[in-house]
């Protein structure tokens, strides 16, 4: 015994403030209870099976294929073709094993050693298709209309092969001339499009494996724009000039290819010392074939016009970016609807942890061994979570391989993710099913009725992620920001580049918040939630 | 350690404009069994509940060893109670359910065992709770209270659904904690209940101590010393004792009721003054009638109303 205080004397005012009670052993209690309700462990089991078997119910139904051609007769205008074939198209594959865009048209020749090359862009103008996204594009059903960040500019790289290392300076429809290198690097230049007063003068220079880009608007006063080192360049690389044009989005779901046609004059290649072999020129269509996932109007082509080159091109040297235009699968996009399943079960189990208590007047007995309530509810909480969170680390564990595996035997593509990204969302899951268990605990605590308790628990903390297809708008991004729906934010798993222009919104895979934002939110809601109840259970007669 | 005491002072709550505790005041010692006792809706439950710190009293405050019991650490270690022995897990054994308590405070399993076997729970122990009679929740509920062997126990109503057998089993055993020096209330509706073992009552009516006194003390007031007199002379036993300073009644020609006169001065005036007298016999009133005596008030009361606490309080 630890009192300090003696029996003598009168009665003083009594403190009633709960004494701390020590964690461990009301710990301890709370997991004795936990394990020795067969229920729960059942539940638990249930849970875990569930989100794995609706897992593999949703990757197993995805088969992906592409159909072109005529629709079968006797179906709308804007069904899919007839002609169909399975499996994903080519994607590249980046230096740094990112999947990329890589196709544009390419006029180019050889280069051994170190050189300068030089052009002056002196027009970009473009083409937006305007056939239904279900029509093989065709340069006769076009429209004016130049992509913002349509491509036209000094490209080298050692291999024309997709996914190639390169660096490249160029003119853009909207975003002024850019240094950009391996598809994911970009450093701006001089901003603006080119006009007859003011011409874009582009140049690249090597040095050993050092490439550097340069703007200028007159071809005299130069500006650096930016360097890199591409480590391994071999001695001989291709060289010249490239256009591409990428698919422009009119809405968060439609995007219709485009071409690009720039001119180029005064089109200097010099290795040092040497004039370059200037006629060598050849020109060449990259990731252009039915093959290549990358949608484009055309392959693209050029001709001389006098002194000039005129090129168009369509595609995009981009990182690889976007389910819908992708196609592509994520680790994550089969996990949602088995996540919801197990969090269901998990509410159920999580609210009776405590109502159950209510109901059979035990909590009298827990508040009397007890009587710092406080530590009662800590105690159930961090017993629910762990237990939450370790049922549901181990589904999505089984869950994520199991789903890319079918994925991928069905031909679907899926996005490449890194281990730690993986890693990131088995978390993710996990935590978000323990903070959710923690959150309907507390609600528990609050409604005392399991009935109550499990349908509120349901409507706020699971139902609002279903509501993505049903609400209008932008308003189910908001949902993902606000409500404890933002949990889910941590599955995101597909790469935002500034450099494409492409509707990030949910519908095509892209949560609104960065995973731990989300997952920050959802402890919002559930530090509330707790909060209420440990005032609730403070305040209120047991 | 404290004291083993329970110390009630002053408490005053209400639920709603019900006033259930109205200025409740009584303290158990240790060493005996104090019986709390009054008809349902006095107050009893709600005051056992303030005790363990589950309600929270308006006004006053109770103190178990000294300390408000939100202040003891490792509460079950000073205060044994038996609440409610039905509020059992039905799909958790009762052995886990003791283990679970016994975790809450620090106490190793075997502690657990001990008491299962104190409270010959050997093997129903072992099954679900679901199963359990009335009789066997109670003796769980014993086994829980005395886990950690605390100086004081507090039981409501702890006769409730128990077989003949098993009373005669609970008022031993309460009997030898009294006598180990633990300070040990129970709470009865029952005068009959606690005839036997309790030393010391505790009458509650309304909210408030009606009484608070040992059992001779009550029945002592309570027989307000009638002495009643079998004589073939009832009158001129009347006309002696009145002499002596005792009031008189006479019931038939053979019986006197005699108050105010100690039975022996009553032999001595009689035998001085040669009054015939075949018996003299000390009236005790029986604990029931004091009960009923002390709580007709209150018993009319709820006859009016229905609004006991109890029944509030336990929703």
């Amino acid at each position: 015994m630890t009192d300090t205080e003696t029996a003598t004397g009168r009665p003083r005012p009594p403190t009633t403030q709960p004494r701390r009670a020590s964690f461990g052993p009301v710990l301890r209690a709370e997991w004795t209870k936990f394990r020795t309700v067969r229920a729960w462990l059942v539940g638990l089991f249930v849970a875990a099976l569930l989100s794995v078997l609706f897992t593999f119910l949703v990757a197993n139904g995805r088969h992906e294929g592409s159909c072109t051609g005529p629709p079968p007769p006797g179906s709308g205008p804007n069904s899919p073709g007839s002609n169909c074939h399975a499996g994903h198209p080519f994607v590249p594959t980046g230096p740094d094993g990112e999947p990329v865009a890589d196709s544009y048209y390419f006029l180019n020749q050889p280069l051994t050693g170190n050189a300068t090359i030089t052009a002056e862009v002196t027009s970009l103008t473009g083409v937006i298709s305007t056939e239904p996204a279900n029509v093989a594009p065709s340069q006769t059903s076009t429209r004016r209309g130049l992509a913002a960040w349509a491509k036209a500019g000094i490209l080298v790289t050692p291999s024309t092969n997709q996914g190639s290392a390169y660096a490249a300076v160029m003119a853009t429809g909207s975003h002024g001339v850019r240094w950009q290198y391996d598809y994911t690097h970009d450093s701006p230049g001089l901003p603006g499009l080119m006009t007859d007063t003011s011409p874009r003068w582009l140049r690249l220079t090597r040095t050993g494996d050092t490439l550097t880009g340069y703007d200028s608007t007159n071809g005299i006063t130069w500006t650096q724009i930016g360097t890199t080192r591409l480590a391994g360049l071999p001695t001989t690389v291709s060289v010249g000039l490239f256009v591409a044009s990428p698919v422009s989005f009119q809405d968060s779901n439609n995007g219709s290819p485009t071409l690009a046609t720039a001119t180029f004059d005064r089109v200097s290649i010099g290795s040092r010392g040497g004039a370059g072999a200037v006629d060598a020129w050849h020109g060449q269509s990259i990731g252009n074939g039915s093959k290549s996932f990358y949608p484009t109007l055309g392959t693209g082509g050029y001709h001389r016009s006098g002194s000039a080159f005129v090129l168009s091109g369509s595609g995009d040297i981009a990182p690889g970016v976007g389910e819908g235009l992708l196609g592509a699968d994520t680790a994550a996009s089969s996990l949602p609807l088995g996540l919801i399943a197990g969090l269901l079960v998990m509410v159920v189990v999580s609210t009776t942890f405590i109502t159950t208590e209510y109901r059979r007047d035990l909590i009298r007995t827990t508040f009397t061994a007890t009587p710092n309530r406080a530590t009662v509810l800590a105690a159930k909480a961090v017993v629910i979570g762990v237990a939450a969170f370790v049922i549901a680390a181990i589904s999505a564990a089984v869950a994520i391989p199991l789903s890319e595996h079918i994925l991928k035997a069905n031909g679907d593509y899926v996005f490449p993710a890194s281990a730690l990204t993986e890693i990131r969302i088995m978390a993710g899951c996990a935590g978000l099913v323990a903070v959710t268990a923690v959150a309907v605990l507390a609600l528990g605590a609050i409604l005392r009725r399991g009935a109550g308790a499990v349908t509120v628990g349901i409507v706020v903390f699971v139902l609002p992620y279903t509501l993505k297809q049903v609400l209008a708008g932008s308003a189910d991004e908001w949902l993902f920001r606000l409500t404890p729906a933002a949990g889910l934010d941590v599955l995101g798993a597909l790469p935002r580049s500034a450099h494409v222009a492409y509707p990030y919104t949910l519908g095509n895979g892209y949560y609104p918040l960065t995973p731990w934002a989300g997952i920050a939110v959802l402890c919002a809601w559930v530090a509330i939630a707790l909060g209420v109840a440990a005032l609730v259970l403070r305040r209120r007669d047991a | 350690m404290s004291d083993a005491t329970i110390e009630v002072t002053g408490v005053r709550k209400r639920f709603g404009p019900t006033p259930a505790l109205n200025g409740m005041t009584f303290t158990v010692t240790p060493g005996r069994v104090t019986g709390f006792v009054g008809p349902n809706g006095a107050g009893k439950s709600t005051t056992i509940r303030v005790i363990l710190g589950l309600d929270a009293p308006d006004e006053g405050h109770a103190l178990v060893c000294g300390q408000a019991y939100q202040q003891l650490r490792y509460p079950l270690h000073q205060v044994g109670a038996l609440v409610d022995a039905a509020a059992l897990q039905p799909s958790r054994t009762g052995r886990n359910h003791l283990l679970w308590l016994a975790h809450s405070q620090k106490m190793a399993a075997s502690r657990v065992d001990a008491v299962i076997e104190l409270v010959g729970l050997t093997t129903a122990a072992r099954r679900k709770a679901r199963g359990y009679s009335l009789g066997i929740r109670q003796r769980l509920g014993i086994a829980a209270a005395l886990l950690g062997d605390p100086p004081v126990i507090i039981m409501d109503e702890p006769f409730n659904g128990m077989d003949p057998e098993g009373i005669i089993w609970m008022r031993q055993l309460l009997r030898s904690f009294a006598g180990e020096g633990r300070a040990i209330l129970i709470s009865s509706h029952l005068m009959g209940e606690l005839q036997d073992i309790a030393n010391h009552l505790v009458v509650v009516g309304r909210g408030k101590v009606l009484a608070d006194a040992s059992v001779d003390e009550l029945v002592a007031h309570a027989s307000g010393d009638r002495v009643v007199v079998r004589t073939p002379a009832p009158t001129d036993s009347a006309r002696v004792l009145e002499g002596s300073g005792a009031r008189t009644e006479i019931l038939d020609s053979f019986t006197v009721s005699v108050s105010g006169l100690a039975a022996q001065h009553i032999v001595q005036a009689l035998s001085q003054a040669g009054v015939p007298f075949s018996e003299v016999i000390v009236q005790r009133a029986r604990l029931e009638d004091v009960y009923l005596q002390l709580t007709s008030g209150e018993v009319e009361f709820r006859g009016g109303s229905d609004s006991g606490s109890d029944g509030q309080a336990k929703q």
